[in-house]
């Protein structure tokens, strides 16, 4: 019987062949943990009376979500996290040096490894081949300590993905459309796997879009198989030498199988307050929607080409009067090829209050929270009422061209008459 | 053992951002965080529930963030016991590592605001006191009923390696 990518990932790391059900402890590569989970995570590690880190040069302790930190309580926390860094020699990736998953795939995870983190979007990663999956505080805590965790090795939902984006259409759609359709808890303790011509045909940055949001439909990992695509994201790196191929065998076992085209889809946007609750940009619900803040960023789209596609829609524009935008590139290598590029100039020549690399405005903590009533259409992941720091504000998701198309217009708007 | 306590309702996809709002997250005391529990789901839940009450809700409780503030933020705040239809992959897990007993009914719609419950996790039962009713909850995992009774993922991991501070 054929393995599924995932089953095969976690066999090679417990030396034993298992299949979906299984419950193993099995040897990670990588681990990471924030701002937020990490000093949680450091208690619990010398709760449990370790002083030593299992992998000190792949455990990254990241300071992201409060970058600069806005409040003593934070900046307390990041002293915990750096002196344990200092004690136990694991990586500390310092503010501005940009958000975890975004940083992880660029300078840590190779395909094939296991990757745990203690934040939900770790399964980012599962865009290189790699088993990369989201946890609380303390397992990612027993991680670092033991370099060893627990899984049940999940059933596997394959996503067949087929035909050509048109015009002003993005995976960001494809992916909002598929949490549209299966639901907010549609693949709930499942792997999703992406694959099909559409995926072979996707740049390295949008299959990063799609395995980030697989939690959003109740993932455990959004996997893809590892290609030339994946080579050369990794060569680019210096990391040419880690590049292994990781596919699922011809015969794998899956639990359910979704054929999507994507020829057929249109722009498409999450409404307040729940992912899957989508429209697409023709539907009456979408006309006239006054949007207050456009938020451009976040490990889902804050990648060059993101910036690059808004860019090119805002050069020689100006700003809706009554709508700001905010652009928080995702990492430092980010920010360096947008100030290089002209891409910043572009944004600072249009209008837009340009952030410090990290996780910025999407978890609510600075950077850009809501007021009472106001709306935000973001680039982002989530738009639970709330996450952007506000009960009172309203989240609409999109891709990084409905957010560009949005910012001059100051109403949700189709990006498809500027390109 | 049985559990006892009040019933109090939500709906589906209760997200760990209703359960503990980021911006309460800049502290780790348990007891601080506890103050806020369900804050943005309901306003006044912390006011009204008395030690041991039981939270029952629908689908895909506790989806969103990994935060593990949010199982936390439950147990301490007093509630014996979560009920729902289904859970978050990521709170399940963290639910188990942090010892607040959680099962999952799909008989969860059953129960209204207030019902007197009884809960025998051992067995898989629920008694409905109000209702006269019963409902069964799904079966644990072995290797999680492990974890329960060596009392959460540290305990079990201090068990294994002797250590402990």
């Amino acid at each position: 019987m054929g393995k599924t990518i995932v089953e095969k990932i976690i066999s090679a790391h417990t030396g034993k062949e298992v299949s979906a059900g299984d419950f193993v402890v099995a040897d990670v590569d990588v681990v990471l943990a924030q701002d937020g989970t990490g000093p949680l995570a450091v208690r619990q590690i010398e709760k449990m009376g370790f002083d030593t880190a299992a992998l000190p040069e792949k455990t990254v302790l990241f300071l992201d979500h409060a970058a600069p930190s806005p409040k003593k309580e934070l900046s307390n926390d990041h002293i915990t996290l750096r002196n344990f860094a200092r004690k136990t020699g694991v990586q500390v990736s310092d503010i501005g040096d940009g958000v975890c998953h975004q940083v992880i795939p660029e300078k840590y995870l190779n395909p094939g490894e296991i990757l745990i983190g203690a934040d939900s979007h770790t399964c980012t990663g599962g865009a290189l081949g790699a088993f990369a999956t989201g946890m609380g505080s303390t397992d990612v805590g027993v991680g670092i300590a033991m370099g060893k965790t627990w899984l049940r090795v999940p059933e596997t939902f394959l996503f067949r993905i087929t035909g050509e984006f048109q015009k002003g259409v993005y995976p960001k759609d494809l992916i909002l459309h598929i949490i549209g359709t299966i639901g907010a808890d549609g693949a709930t303790y499942k792997a999703m796997e992406f694959a099909g011509p559409a995926i072979k045909a996707m740049e390295m940055t949008d299959r990063m879009t799609l395995s980030n949001m697989a939690v959003e439909a109740g993932a455990k990992c959004g996997l893809i198989a590892s290609d030339a695509v994946t080579k050369t994201f990794l060569v680019e790196r210096g990391r040419g030498d880690k590049f292994v191929s990781i596919t699922a065998d011809e015969d794998a076992v899956y639990e359910k199988v979704f054929d999507i085209d994507v020829s057929g889809l249109k722009p498409t946007i999450s409404f307040p307050h729940k992912v899957d609750n989508t429209r697409t940009i023709d539907s009456p619900d979408c006309a006239g929607v006054k949007i207050d803040q456009v938020f451009i960023g976040t490990c889902t789209n804050g990648r060059i080409k993101d910036l690059r596609i808004a860019a090119g829609m805002l050069k020689g524009r100006k700003r809706h009067p009554d709508t700001r935008l905010i652009v928080t590139p995702a990492s430092r290598e980010i920010y360096g090829q947008a100030l290089e590029e002209g891409v910043l100039k572009i944004f600072n020549d249009f209008g837009a209050s340009i952030n410090t690399p990290g996780c910025g405005a999407c978890v609510g903590v600075h950077q850009g929270a809501l007021g009472d009533g106001e709306r935000c259409l973001a680039t982002q992941n989530r738009n639970f009422q709330g996450r952007m720091g506000n009960t009172k504000g309203f989240i609409y998701l999109a891709s990084p061209a409905v957010a560009a198309a949005t910012a001059i217009e100051g109403v949700i708007a189709d990006p498809r008459k500027y390109l | 053992m049985e559990i006892k306590g009040t019933a109090w309702k939500f709906n589906d996809n209760i997200d760990t951002d209703a359960i503990i709002p980021a911006r309460y997250l800049n502290t780790s005391d348990p007891q601080e965080v506890a103050k806020h529990c369900m804050e943005d789901a309901d306003p006044e839940f912390v006011g009204k529930i008395k030690n041991g009450d039981i939270i029952v809700a629908g689908r895909n409780f506790g989806c969103g963030s990994s935060r593990e503030h949010a199982p936390i933020a439950i147990k301490v705040a007093g509630i014996s016991c979560v009920i729902a239809k289904s859970f978050a992959r990521i709170f399940y897990r963290n639910s188990f590592n942090m010892g607040l007993m959680i099962l999952e009914c799909a008989e969860a719609d059953n129960i209204t605001e207030l019902d007197e419950l009884g809960v025998d996790p051992e067995k898989g039962i629920i008694t409905n006191y109000t209702k006269d009713e019963e409902y069964t909850t799904s079966p644990v995992p072995p290797f999680m009923k492990q974890l329960i009774e060596d009392g959460g993922l540290m305990k079990h991991v201090i068990k294994k390696t002797g250590l402990g501070a």
